[in-house]
């Protein structure tokens, strides 16, 4: 579009920017600043802008604490259950709605949307039960299958685009030259696919790494929780004493999602709007 | 991401050579659905019939009694009429919409501003803005919060400091989360924080969209910069607002992690939940699943009331694209 032309409105835009990046990156800043400082000079007056005392030891203790390393083990066990049985699923759903028409496509397709739409916050009370009919309260498969659940209508939209978005012609030309059906799919598809797979196994992560109502409710021992449940209990317990370690511990959660979402968030930005709007 | 349209395919891999005639008489595959069983099993399992339960039980007495045994009783409408004659019921609500309607306009007119901004910015800065909403975006719900409560901390946060010495007075020791007001300006500052970049991204990849020689034209024609925007800009992005709008007040109106992080931080429960935590008091606190239940059916009705809009326009391009 175009650029303004006087100095004044120069200046000012860039201002203006200037105030977003700080307002946008002080919170992160300040997590990690905090997180490298040791507990008395963060209980200390005027605030430490820079790590000018630079200590790991936040990170030593957080790591020491054995509630800590029992949340990760879980966090990491039930996110990766759940990025491996959800893009299996997701990508024969996908194949399925973009390959073939059939009589129920679109009626599934409104179901997928429908459930998108249904707050987990409503279902806490009646996942709850379910589960404890089946004794999964507080079990890793428990939690694994009800975040499948959960991030199968995206993944399944998101992979749908995908896969529609490589021509089928390829496949018959692989044919033509004599593979099988099926081995037109392997060999010309599923690589294109690739990337989409890849994006939407992150989604999948972020979504089960970060989600903490149904975590909440089913794994309620000490030994069961998952990072973000810990991470709740463990600031309500040493916030009025060491905002330090509760940082460190913040930073160690938010940083394999941060690294993660970089990687994808070009696919991401555009999928989740592509989906719904073409602009 | 465009879509190409495919042909139509009636046979597969895995169907009979001679299709099953349905009803109707047409052809139906058994492939699609062979390819659809797993997800739709889980969906069922772990979606569907919770759903039903849930919508069940919001008709039945079900407290601890019956938690550990007992057989619930159906007890008609009672749970929703108990629901809906308690004034916490309504305050809970009255606050969760006060607190949605303020996070969903701020990050609606800041986002879009941003939006704006991105465009006529210089490729350096524009990238160095991007990156950094990237960043607050990648942030975790549940960190944010808690890193916000750190600067809003009562004793060594850091808006206090600042206040004390930008006022003169002093701030150090002043609770930012004891009264329910200011607890949901920080709320909202931290919902809106998290939300804005979405919304930037979205209506940057619209705004980049409008073709320059029309603004141009335009400009010719004596428009000056806001009769631009409504006229020319403004129908290209609608769409995509809309969108967002719906997703925005979605998301903000259920917000549970930021609300119940925050009131272990330093908020007074009773006086700040919202209608996502108060179902989780209701039902796991207190243990009266039914009322629970019933609060929950509520929010879905209220949820799927505000997103068929979201879901016609899906429906609508599916249907160009197929």
């Amino acid at each position: 579009m175009n650029r303004p032309r006087s100095l004044v409105s120069r200046i000012s835009l860039n201002i203006a920017a200037v105030i977003v990046i700080v307002c946008s990156l002080f919170p992160v800043y300040w997590m990690v600043n905090t997180s490298l400082l040791p507990a008395s000079s963060v209980r200390s007056t005027p605030p430490h802008w820079w790590p000018d005392q630079f200590t790991l030891k936040n990170y030593q203790e957080a790591l020491g604490d054995q509630g800590l390393i029992t949340a990760l083990l879980n966090s990491l066990a039930v996110t990766g259950i759940t990025v491996v049985a959800a893009l299996v699923f997701a990508f024969l759903a996908a194949v399925a709605v973009s390959r073939y028409r059939f009589r129920s496509r679109s009626l599934f397709i409104v179901v997928i949307l429908v459930i998108q739409m249904i707050p987990a916050e409503a279902m806490i009370v009646s996942v709850f039960r379910v589960l404890d009919g089946w004794y999964l309260i507080n079990t890793i498969i428990g939690l694994s299958f009800v975040y499948i659940a959960m991030v199968l209508p995206f993944t399944i939209w998101t992979l749908r685009g995908f896969v529609a978005g490589v021509p089928a012609d390829l496949e018959e030309a692989a044919m033509i030259d004599g593979c099988s059906r099926a081995g037109a799919f392997w060999r010309i598809t599923f690589p294109l696919l690739a990337p989409g797979l890849i994006a939407t196994g992150v989604f999948a992560f972020i979504q089960a790494w970060n989600e903490f109502v149904f975590a909440l409710v089913i794994m309620t021992r000490p030994e069961s929780m998952t990072l973000p449940i810990w991470l709740r209990a463990f600031v309500q317990a040493t916030k009025a004493t060491d905002w330090a370690l509760v940082m460190a511990a913040s930073t160690i959660m938010a940083v394999p999602v941060i690294v993660f979402f970089l990687f994808v968030q070009h696919r991401m930005s555009s999928g989740l709007v592509a989906g719904a709007v073409k602009g | 991401m465009s879509t190409i349209s495919l042909p139509e395919r009636t046979s597969s891999a895995a169907a009979p050579s001679d299709p099953e005639p349905t009803k109707k008489g047409r052809p139906f595959p058994w492939g699609p659905l062979a390819l659809l069983t797993p997800a739709l099993i889980m969906l069922v399992v772990f979606i569907g019939w919770p759903l039903v339960q849930l919508v069940i039980m919001s008709f039945q007495k079900f407290g601890r009694a019956q938690i550990f045994g007992a057989p619930p009783e159906f007890v008609g409408l009672d749970n929703y009429a108990k629901v809906l004659t308690d004034p916490e019921f309504w305050a809970v609500l009255g606050r969760s919409i006060a607190l949605c309607i303020v996070s969903v306009v701020a990050t609606m007119v800041l986002g879009v501003l941003i939006a704006v901004m991105l465009t006529k910015l210089g490729a350096v800065m524009r990238t160095a803005v991007s990156v950094s909403l990237l960043l607050a975006w990648a942030m975790p719900a549940l960190t944010a919060t808690i890193v916000w409560g750190w600067i809003f901390d009562t004793q060594y946060g850091l808006v206090n400091w600042v206040l004390t010495q930008v006022t003169g007075e002093n701030w150090m020791g002043h609770s930012w989360l004891i009264d329910p007001t200011s607890f949901y300006a920080v709320a909202a500052i931290i919902i809106t924080w998290g939300a804005i970049p979405f919304v930037v991204f979205s209506t940057y990849a619209g705004l980049t969209q409008v073709p320059g020689e029309v603004l141009e034209a335009s400009e010719l024609d004596g428009a000056g910069g806001f009769a631009r925007f409504r006229l020319i800009v403004l129908p290209y992005i609608r769409s995509i607002l809309m969108v967002l709008l719906v997703l925005q007040v979605m998301w903000d109106l259920r917000v549970f992690a930021q609300i119940y992080a925050l009131q272990s931080i330093g908020g007074v429960r009773e006086k700040t939940n919202t209608i996502g935590v108060y179902i989780y008091s209701v039902s796991m606190a207190s243990g009266d699943l039914g009322a629970g239940g019933a609060i929950s059916v509520i929010l879905v009705v209220i949820l799927l009331a505000i997103s068929g809009y979201w879901i016609r326009t899906m429906l609508k391009q599916d249907k160009e694209e197929s």
